[in-house]
Formats: structure tokens, C-alpha cells, sequence
């Protein structure tokens, strides 16, 4: 059984189509980063999973259905919505009681010590907390829940880079164990490049890339191109290309790295990259009917298709 | 770094599953509340506060109220007026935050978005709406009447130091005051009143505070005065508002009280007439809808 598992996941608001027939699988112990534009329906995805908003289609998370099971799920799958959710008038020490109190996988010791670590005193209310204070409150609470999946939307936003640096150095070393899952969403992409295992791309509402890392180091290339050999390497058809300081880049899925080589220097792109040439392409792709991008149309269902 | 990869989900599966802690959502669920709503015991409180404040003036007094020769009601009347005047007080406090109290505990949430943090927590929503619920029409009333007593105690010792340096009788002035009478009368009134005949009106705030987008006081208010001001415009007649005035006013006319403030001694309680009321059982019916419906709307509402 995957940890979550979606079939023609939908969710419309009005007219605005949040989530056009979601697609998704997640195996037990990956750390998931998803990733799109604003209004890419991220969050929408996130709440579907975590019970907080009704959807059409289907959807497992740990076995069960979100909607009609959030307060049983919620024993096994704990989120951090977004930063600042913790309410202002709660004190530290409160916060820990009601946990505790409600909590069956609560371990409260474990949540004192890493609250130790920090400068943050019990006594204090939320509201007397920086901002990042209350990130790394909300941290030694999530973290101290044994919980076999957890969901983060955005929960470094607004925080010094210091902070989110020591935010994901504690969830990996003191929280993430290979049995658990992480589903991470944030726009500071490439700060978590590396603590990734998979990678989703969401678009309009659909999912345009799935990949694991290991898999992306070997697909996806960059290639800064000679002058003399851009007309070349633009006939390999790369997904995107765009101008950095008059030298030319190209992106490309699944072209023969030692072919790229010969024109010119070639590495792997980092994630914000590669969302730029994704983000670009697919909208290309969907934003023309003309005969001209039925190509475009192609590639982009290829990247759903080799996604899998 | 191998070994901890192959080593890890091994030792983590050769675990015994560890046992649940043992947890209480509804109680917590209620504390919860007690810790951002502190209105709700520092209200009562102040009232006692203020009452016995007002008492320390009528003090000096007292002893001239003694003459024991004077018809037993009007010595009681003045007597045990700023008694019955404090928990009057105390529990007209009560019931004002009973009411802004269940205007606002679930639109609150919504609006400082701590409602995320809330439903991350294994804790459905009937739970919350219950414990929530159990505020004004548990906690407040019976609060209110605890202080009450505390604050009848306190004035009775007051008085009783007062009249025992003068030499005065404390003896006549408890037996004048009755006080375990009207404070049971006080507590038969909080119980029917306050806790069964108002809790449709606490349940119907609650679900307006659940569903309310913005400014559930408006919500709660302007559509009753529009239904009731149709009603007189298009077809002259005032069943609606007879129906909401029965409700908010008719709590104590079921108890046969005469006088508007509640309590009287010589007032014959009629505990069966009033579990006869179908009024009775249909609001309490109601507010078991209304709190239904609360949980099932702060299903689907997310943070403004």
C-alpha cells in the first residue's frame, strides 16, 4: 500500500479548477518535494490529502479517506499548514499539555529537548515569539509526534535563510528515519534540492513532472552552448532555452549527456531551473492551439509519460 | 551511511508498536478554551469583584436595617438586596459572555488561522463543537453560581463582623437572609434557564460562528429582525418575534416568576410544568441540530 495514492483527483472552486484530475503516487519513506506556481494548486492538493477540503475522485492517504477520516488520520499524519498558525495567546507550556492531552503518538520529552535546544522558554505565549521562533515551536511539536507521514506547505516562508536552514537540518537528522514520509511544498526550491528523494511538478491543477532525484541527475541536462554550436544543440529539441550573461542555456529531458558535451559544458540544472524550463514549456504547450505547438503538446505528455 | 540505511528500518519495524498514550480530547478540547477565553472566569470574578466592593459602602449601614420588629418581607427586601443584586450581577455577566463567548469561538478560530493548527491534531469536529459548546452551557452557568456563593459567603461574614461589634444578632440576619434557599432557587434557575431552555439560542450562535465569513454578530442579529419586520409589514402579525421573545424571555416565566429578577422565596418551583414544556424539548432537539450542523459546517470552512 503507498503511502498516498490519488486517481482522478479533482476540486473545483466555482468556475476555477483547482485540481484537473490528479494523478499520484507515493511510496512509503520519500521525502517529496512538490513544486509549482502560485495558484498551481499546490495547497489545494495538500489540503485535499490532509482532510481539510472535499474533492472529487479518489484518494488514499495511509489507507483511508481523508475527508470522512481527518480525526482518526490525523493519529498517523501530522502538517504544518503554514508558518504563523499556531494561535498567538497559546503559552509554550500549554501547547505541549494540549498535544500531549490529545495526542496518542505525542512524546513530550522528546519535544522539551529539542525545545532546550532552542531559546525559546516555556512561560512565553506565541505571540511573544518571532517568527521563527514559533517555526521552530511548531517543528519540536510535529516532530515529536511519531507519525508515519508528514505534510509541510510552506513552512520556512517569511523565515531567515539561517532558520530554514536549521529547519530542514533538524527534520532530516532528528526526525526523517526512512520509514517515514515527508511531503514538502515551498517556493525556496533549491534549498531543499537535496534533501529530496522525489520530485512533482504541479501545474493548473495537474501534475506535469514526477521523478525521482535519482532519476532527474540522469535525465535532465543543462547545456551551456558554444556560439558556433547553438544551431546544433537547438535541433536536439530542448525544452527551453534562455540567455544568461550572452551565453545561451538549454534545457533538456533525457538527451544523450556525451552527445551535449560536444557543444559545449554540460551539467545537471538545479530544481528552480528546470521548473522555469518545465513551467515555460508546458505553458507554451497549453496556452496555444495553433497547428505550430502540436510538437510542444507532444513533448509535454511525454514528460508525464517517462514521469511514470 | 550504509549502515544506518540498512540498519534503520530495521530496528524501527523490530520495535514493539508502542502503546497508545491514553488522551482525551474533550477534556483537553476543553481547557483549551478556558485558556483563550479567559473572560469567561475572569467575568464572573469581577462582577463578585465589583459587588462586594459596592457592599463595603452599605456596611456602616447595616446595623440600622436590624430592627427586628419591622414586617419579616420588607427586612428581608432590604436586607438581602445587595445579595440578591450581586448575583444578579454575576450572572448577567455570565450570560453576556456566554453569548459573545459562542458568537466567536469558531469564527475565531478561522480567523487567526489557528484552525490549521487545530485540525492537525486527531480531534473530529463534533468534539471540538462539544467542547465548545460546553462553555456557556455548562461551564459559565455553573461557574456563575460557584462564585455566587463565594460572594454570599464573603458578605455574610462581612455583615456578621460588622454585626457582631455592635453586640447585634448574627443568628436573625441568616435567618432573614435564606440564603441556602435562594441560592438552591438560584441554581434551580441557572440549571432550567440557563442551561436547558438557552441552549438552542448558544447552539444557533455557535453555528453562525462556524459558517459566518465575517461579522457573525450581523449574521446572528439582522436576518431574525428582517424575518420579524417582513412578517409585520406583509401580514401584520408577529409570530416570529412572539416566538424569539418566548425563547429569550419565556425561561422565566415558565418558573412562575413574577418579578424580573429571579429569585423569590416565596416563589413555588414547578420543575414538572416545565419538563412538560414541548417548548422545552423541542429547543433542546434544535440544539442538538444546530451543534450537528456547526461540526459538519467547520468541516468544510477553511481560514478566511
Amino acid at each position: 500500500m503507498a503511502c498516498i495514492e490519488a486517481r482522478g483527483l479533482r476540486k473545483t472552486f466555482g468556475s476555477t479548477v483547482a485540481l484537473d484530475g490528479v494523478n499520484l503516487r507515493v511510496e512509503d519513506g520519500r521525502i517529496v518535494g512538490l513544486i509549482g506556481p502560485n495558484g498551481a494548486g499546490k495547497t489545494t492538493a495538500l489540503n485535499a490529502i490532509l482532510g481539510l477540503t472535499s474533492y472529487e475522485g479518489d484518494l488514499r492517504v495511509l489507507g483511508r479517506d481523508p475527508w470522512t477520516e481527518r480525526d482518526r488520520l490525523m493519529r498517523d499524519v501530522c502538517f504544518i499548514a503554514d508558518v504563523a498558525v499556531l494561535p498567538r495567546w497559546m503559552r509554550v507550556s500549554n501547547a505541549l499539555d494540549y498535544v500531549a492531552g490529545v495526542h496518542p503518538r505525542f512524546d513530550r520529552a522528546k519535544a522539551e529537548a529539542f525545545l532546550a535546544r532552542t531559546s525559546i522558554q516555556q512561560s512565553s505565549k506565541v505571540r511573544e515569539l518571532s517568527k521563527g521562533m514559533v517555526a521552530q515551536l511548531h517543528l519540536a511539536l510535529v516532530m515529536a509526534i511519531d507519525a508515519r507521514l508528514l505534510v509541510l506547505d510552506e513552512p520556512t516562508l517569511g523565515l531567515d535563510i539561517l532558520y530554514r536552514k536549521q529547519f530542514y537540518d533538524a527534520l532530516l537528522t532528528d526526525y526523517y528515519d526512512r520509514s517515514r514520509t515527508i511531503v514538502v511544498s515551498t517556493h525556496q526550491v533549491d534549498e531543499i534540492q537535496n534533501v529530496l528523494t522525489d520530485l512533482l511538478f504541479i501545474d493548473r491543477g495537474r501534475i506535469v513532472l514526477q521523478s525521482t532525484m535519482d532519476d532527474f541527475d540522469t535525465r535532465f541536462t543543462e547545456l551551456i552552448a558554444r556560439p558556433d554550436a547553438l544551431t546544433a544543440a537547438r535541433a536536439l529539441g530542448p525544452l527551453y532555452e534562455r540567455e544568461v550573461l550572452h551565453q545561451s542555456v538549454l534545457y533538456f529531458d533525457g538527451a544523450d549527456r556525451n552527445q551535449l558535451a560536444r557543444l559545449g559544458e554540460v551539467r545537471t540544472p538545479s530544481i528552480a531551473d528546470l521548473f522555469i524550463a518545465v513551467m515555460t514549456h508546458t505553458n507554451a504547450a497549453s496556452g496555444a492551439n495553433a497547428p505550430a505547438s502540436s510538437s510542444s503538446v507532444d513533448r509535454r505528455s511525454d514528460l508525464n509519460g517517462v514521469a511514470r | 551511511m550504509n549502515t544506518t540505511a540498512s540498519t534503520m528500518p530495521e530496528a524501527f519495524d523490530s520495535q514493539p508498536a508502542a502503546p497508545l498514550a491514553a488522551v482525551h480530547p474533550y477534556y483537553w478540547s476543553v481547557r483549551r478554551e478556558l485558556w483563550e477565553y479567559r473572560s469567561v472566569y475572569i467575568a464572573p470574578l469581577a462582577a463578585a469583584g465589583v459587588s462586594i466592593l459596592g457592599f463595603l459602602f452599605v456596611l456602616p449601614h447595616l446595623t440600622h436595617l436590624e430592627p427586628i420588629s419591622m414586617p419579616l418581607d420588607h427586612t428581608r427586601h432590604d436586607i438581602s438586596q445587595p445579595y440578591d443584586l450581586a448575583a444578579a450581577l454575576i450572572m448577567g455577566a455570565a450570560f453576556l459572555v456566554s453569548i459573545f463567548y459562542s458568537l466567536d469561538t469558531l469564527y475565531g478560530e478561522r480567523r487567526d488561522r489557528s484552525i490549521l493548527f487545530w485540525k492537525s491534531m486527531p480531534v473530529g469536529d463534533l468534539t471540538t463543537v462539544l467542547a465548545k459548546a460546553t462553555v456557556p452551557l455548562a461551564i459559565l452557568p455553573l461557574f456563575s453560581f460557584a462564585v455566587s456563593v463565594a460572594t454570599t459567603g464573603i458578605m455574610f461574614l462581612m455583615s456578621s463582623a460588622v454585626l457582631a461589634a455592635h453586640g447585634l444578632s448574627v443568628g436573625s440576619l441568616w435567618a432573614q437572609l435564606q440564603a441556602p434557599t435562594v441560592l438552591f432557587l438560584l441554581l434551580y434557575h441557572l440549571v432550567t434557564v440557563h442551561m436547558l431552555w438557552y441552549a438552542p439560542v448558544y447552539a444557533f450562535l455557535l453555528l453562525v460562528s462556524a459558517w459566518a465569513r465575517r461579522a457573525p454578530f450581523l449574521w446572528a442579529v439582522v436576518p431574525a429582525l428582517s424575518i420579524a419586520i417582513f412578517e409585520k409589514i406583509a401580514f401584520h402579525t408577529q409570530y416570529f418575534t412572539n416566538f424569539v421573545q418566548e425563547r429569550i424571555m419565556g425561561g422565566s416565566n415558565t418558573l412562575g416568576m413574577q418579578t424580573d429578577w429571579p429569585v423569590h422565596p416565596g416563589m413555588h418551583l414547578t420543575p414538572l410544568r416545565f419538563l412538560m414544556m414541548p417548548g422545552l424539548w423541542g429547543g433542546l432537539i434544535a440544539a442538538g441540530i444546530f451543534l450537528c450542523a456547526a461540526a459538519r459546517v467547520r468541516r468544510y470552512r477553511m481560514p478566511n
